[in-house]
């Protein structure tokens, strides 16, 4: 009996319809949130993350009317961010019904933001999102969509994160992210190592072979992807028989 | 038969209402004294600090009938906080008391296992589980927290492990507790909430 190791889909939303990019720019529309939330769900998905990658103030009741849909199909956790700037920011997502609120470059500019969420939910419910970038020899923490270097090391920020009350890393890795060449193997284990937290891997899967390495050499507690599973190039179940063959341990649905 | 779900105003209300309406149970969400009293079945779904849960019961009146109701003898189903709360005290918040209605107190897990406990986890049943009925024990259940009741002597129903041994399902007389979240357990979570619901009627 141990925890089981999570496979998280993650939709990138503009408004109310599922957009992804490769390497955070060339976005193309990839389907409908509500109906790709439903397929996850029945799918055995672990978890499902919605990132309002727009993070516009006039679109955001749109993307707040996209959570409580998306929340609606779920018996599953959902974690909702994007542009999460203040407390109440933070409380609407939650009110319309996610169970973790994820925040990124505001916590970076304002890190009491990571606190107040954290006093006022838990820390079970904030996870702190980092965009890592090999800069020589470490990873620099990236801001404003994975555009702009905050000039802070990863794995300093991520310790830091943690004692102001972050309960899980969503660690994206800016190199990886849309290249479908396999999760940033290196940058994981050295943040999963450095924090007592759960640290979800993000960028550049492809394969299952992917997963495997970064359940195995990666020490990720889940690893999350996106255009992958929305095409439906890769189903969640079958993505999951090839992990427990190989001895991760993962949540099969019945 | 209507399930009364304490809003303490930082409680997963909602999901829990959703996952009761997809079962077809009836619900209605209530920080009021008097709704409590005269609930038939009492659920408490618990998130976040154990301070603000047991400060909220306190300053909107809701400690006295929600321990009269399930003294009552009703059905009560707490989750997550909703389980540490039942307890004495919670190392969380030492300084605050719990409803009292279980021996023991809420300690921190260890901290040689990544904290929070979060996510899907399997559950070893100690004895007959009525919320477990029918439910397989490879199942897994989705859990966010980092205190539990730790039990090395089989008092729970149903345990699990993370770092050290801790009471997963709990189950004495007219009171049933779990330290995971069956709103968010998807089947297997649905199932426990249909048998908590049919021993309820």
């Amino acid at each position: 009996m141990s925890l089981a190791h999570r496979i998280i889909p993650c939709l990138d939303t503009d408004g109310d319809r599922v957009v992804k990019g490769v390497n955070f720019a060339g976005l193309r529309d990839a389907g409908d949130p509500v109906a790709l939330a439903a397929r996850y769900n029945a799918e055995g998905a672990d978890e499902l993350v919605v990132l309002d990658i727009a993070a516009s103030r006039d679109r955001r009741p749109t993307f707040l009317e996209t959570i409580r849909r998306v929340a609606a199909e779920l018996a599953i956790p959902l974690t909702a961010g994007g542009g999460i700037r203040t407390l109440e920011d933070g409380r609407a997502v939650v009110r319309a019904g996610a169970d973790k609120v994820t925040v990124n470059t505001a916590a970076v500019e304002r890190p009491a933001l990571i606190s107040e969420l954290s006093r006022e939910f838990g820390a079970q419910a904030v996870v702190l999102a980092i965009d890592a970038k090999r800069t020589g020899g470490h990873w620099d923490v990236m801001v404003r969509g994975g555009r702009e270097s905050a000039s802070l090391d990863a794995i300093e920020w991520a310790g830091m994160a943690v004692t102001r009350g972050a309960g899980e890393i969503l660690l994206t890795s800016v190199d990886r992210d849309g290249t479908q060449s396999g999760f940033d193997v290196a940058l994981t284990a050295a943040i999963s190592k450095a924090v007592t937290v759960p640290v979800i891997a993000s960028g550049g899967a492809k394969s299952p072979g992917h997963f495997v390495e970064i359940f195995q050499e990666g020490a990720a507690d889940a690893a999350l992807a996106a255009s992958i599973f929305h095409g439906g190039v890769q189903p969640i179940r079958t993505l999951k028989e090839f992990l427990a063959a190989r001895g991760v341990e993962v949540r099969l649905p019945c | 038969m209507k399930v009364t779900i304490l809003d303490y105003g930082a409680g997963n209300v909602p999901s829990v209402e959703r996952a009761l309406q997809r079962l077809g149970a009836e619900s209605l969400r209530t920080s009021s004294p008097e709704c409590i009293s005269n609930a038939e079945v009492l659920l408490l779904p618990g998130v976040g600090h154990y301070a603000a849960l047991v400060r909220a019961l306190d300053e909107q009146n809701m400690r006295a009938p929600v321990i009269g109701a399930i003294q009552r003898g009703i059905p009560f189903l707490g989750i997550c906080l909703g389980l540490q709360v039942l307890y004495e005290s919670s190392e969380e918040a030492p300084q605050l008391r719990g409803l009292q209605l279980l021996s023991g107190t809420v300690c921190a897990l260890p901290s040689n296992v990544k904290l929070p406990h979060m996510g899907w986890n399997q559950v070893a049943a100690t004895r007959h589980s009525c919320l477990l009925d029918g439910i397989e024990s490879s199942a897994y259940f989705y859990f966010a927290h980092s205190y539990a009741v730790l039990d090395s002597n089989g008092v729970s129903a149903a345990t699990c492990w993370h770092g050290a041994p801790f009471a997963a399902v709990v189950e004495k007389q007219n009171i049933f507790a779990v330290q995971f979240h069956p709103e968010k357990s998807g089947d297997a979570g649905a199932r426990l909430l249909r048998n908590f619901l049919r021993i309820a009627s």
